[in-house]
């Protein structure tokens, strides 16, 4: 509770925002940041999935 | 003690317990991302050089760290697979690569936009910046060389021989700060002195630098799990494991 | 110890018996290289103040491509042939062989570079010291672009229409290309070029002693 009090002392909301006047930069690389990331979890978890269906459908290809 | 590494060469062990063990170690990602990030954006005073445009180092330095991590893990397991052949090294080592690349593309990305207020350029020829180039091209050409092959040991093999020749990289971006004047700035945290920063910015990074590293370990188990399925399809446990 | 220098010159006089039976392979990559180089004057105009600046980078980066063209054929006709795998089977350590393949081909691609980039050098009237430069930073990094391809066209040995060989060899060359194009400026800038020659010597000695221990074990894993 502490820490959220002293970080809303730190900074308003308007701070966050516009990053003392470097906005552009800082919001553009953390949401490069995030999309990279992103993608990475997303894929190796979808990749996963299609690994694991397509050897439940080799199996069942095969049982015919 | 042998048995317990010993057990680790087995693909089916690797698989039954990274399941639990990525869980556990994605909310240990979750959390120290969740932490890193407020204490980075909102709870670290602003720098009085550089504003707030220096919060861009919560996400620059850890990647640029972990990509050289990742290579090294990519180079060790590449090391151990050519010595002693053992199929999880081959398997890791391949997973490790296009996060690896991730890494590298999202240091070179945040450190040119940090770059543009900071120095006035995106870009630069200096010797970490190009030599961090060097790296991403070496991982880009480890990829394209694994999936040229249809033989996937002898893809890992030949990839492990080509990293083991790139990794004469690692130590030049290293120290390429120390040895050469370059515009990049040196380095603020050693291993054996007290670090250069002040304390409240340097818990956050620390916090971004332990997130980075879980869920580096979080998506390369998640592929190890299905290069795993991929290399054992035939083998009986993964028929039993896929009809359940 | 004399069949170990024997067989070093047999399989260097058989490598350069093929390259010269073949020509096509060996005057392909020259001509590649003289074309690159004399674009650039075409383009930009025989008189311009840039192209005095860049032309010795450019000499270098066609030499760099250019090696890249001629590494492909190293090991291709000995893969598709068959004849490699004799070259693994036999009893003599194979980087001995490997060896005496590289240096046949730093021969017969290499020392050609070096003569007509001085050639080109002198017609498009580079200076002494520029000239000197570029002598010095090409006899000692064509042998690293030789040994470190080598390496690089064992691990892609064979695989049809694909830009691999180069894409993993330019990264690798990026050094020795810096460090050339430095001592070159500093030469027209009259400075010493004594630090990068070291480095690329040292560049160089690395590379004897290790690339032919990669490339004798790259061919083993892919010949397994």
């Amino acid at each position: 509770m502490n820490i959220i009090l002293r970080g809303l002392k730190n900074m308003s909301l308007n701070d966050f925002f516009s990053m003392g006047g470097y906005a552009v930069y800082v919001w553009s690389a953390y949401g490069i940041s995030f999309i990279v990331l992103f993608l990475n979890i997303i894929l190796a978890i979808r990749n996963e999935y299609k690994t694991l269906n397509e050897i439940k459908k080799r199996l069942q290809n095969n049982k015919k | 003690m042998y048995k317990w590494i010993h057990q680790f060469g087995s693909p089916k062990y690797f698989y039954d317990i990274s399941i639990p063990l990525s869980k556990w170690i994605a909310i240990v990602c979750a959390i120290s991302f969740i932490g890193g990030l407020y204490g980075g954006l909102v709870l670290a005073p602003a720098d009085y050089q550089q504003g707030d445009s220096f919060r861009i180092i919560y996400l620059h330095v850890p990647a640029a760290w972990m990509s050289l991590f990742v290579y090294l893990v990519i180079a060790f397991s590449g090391a151990v697979s050519l010595i002693w052949h053992i199929k999880i090294t081959d398997i890791i080592a391949r997973a490790s690569a296009p996060i690896g690349a991730s890494f590298t593309f999202l240091a070179l990305v945040t450190g040119a936009i940090w770059g543009k207020p900071m120095w006035g350029t995106y870009w630069v020829w200096d010797a970490r910046l190009t030599s961090e180039l060097i790296l991403l091209f070496l991982y880009l050409g480890y990829i394209a060389l694994q999936s040229a092959f249809s033989d996937k040991r002898i893809a890992a093999r030949a990839g492990a021989i080509l990293v083991l020749i790139g990794v004469i990289n690692i130590p030049i971006i290293h120290y390429s700060v120390e040895w050469w004047s370059t515009l990049h700035q040196g380095p603020t945290i050693s291993k054996l002195d007290k670090p250069s920063i002040h304390l409240t910015m340097l818990i956050p990074l620390l916090l971004m630098v332990l997130a980075f590293k879980t869920f580096y370990i979080t998506t390369l188990l998640i592929r190890a799990r299905s290069e795993i399925l991929g290399y054992e399809y035939n083998s009986s446990w993964v028929k039993k494991y896929v009809i359940k | 110890m004399l069949e170990y220098i024997n067989i070093f010159y047999v399989i260097f006089k058989r490598d350069l018996t093929l390259t010269f039976r073949e020509k096509t392979d060996f005057i392909n990559s020259l001509a590649f290289f003289i074309i690159i180089v004399l674009l650039f004057p075409l383009t930009f105009g025989s008189k311009s103040e840039l192209l005095n600046t860049i032309i010795p980078g450019i000499i270098w980066i066609s030499a760099l491509l250019a090696t890249c063209l001629s590494l492909e054929t190293i090991f291709r006709s000995d893969f598709e042939d068959g004849s490699i795998e004799q070259l693994v089977l036999n009893r003599y350590p194979l980087i001995l062989l490997v060896s005496a393949k590289i240096l046949a081909h730093w021969i017969t691609f290499g020392i050609p570079i070096i003569v007509i980039s001085l050639t080109l050098g002198v017609i498009l009237s580079l200076s002494n010291e520029i000239m000197m430069a570029l002598f010095i930073t090409l006899i000692l990094g064509t042998p690293i672009l030789s040994l470190l391809g080598s390496v690089m066209a064992v691990l892609t040995m064979g695989l049809h229409g694909s830009m691999l060989l180069s894409i993993l060899i330019l990264p690798l060359s990026m050094p020795v290309l810096i460090f050339s194009t430095i001592a070159i400026q500093n030469a027209s800038l009259g400075l010493p070029i004594i630090a990068e020659t070291y480095f690329l010597a040292g560049i160089l000695i690395l590379a004897i002693t290790l690339a032919p221990i990669a490339a004798a074990s790259a061919l083993r894993i892919r010949l397994s």
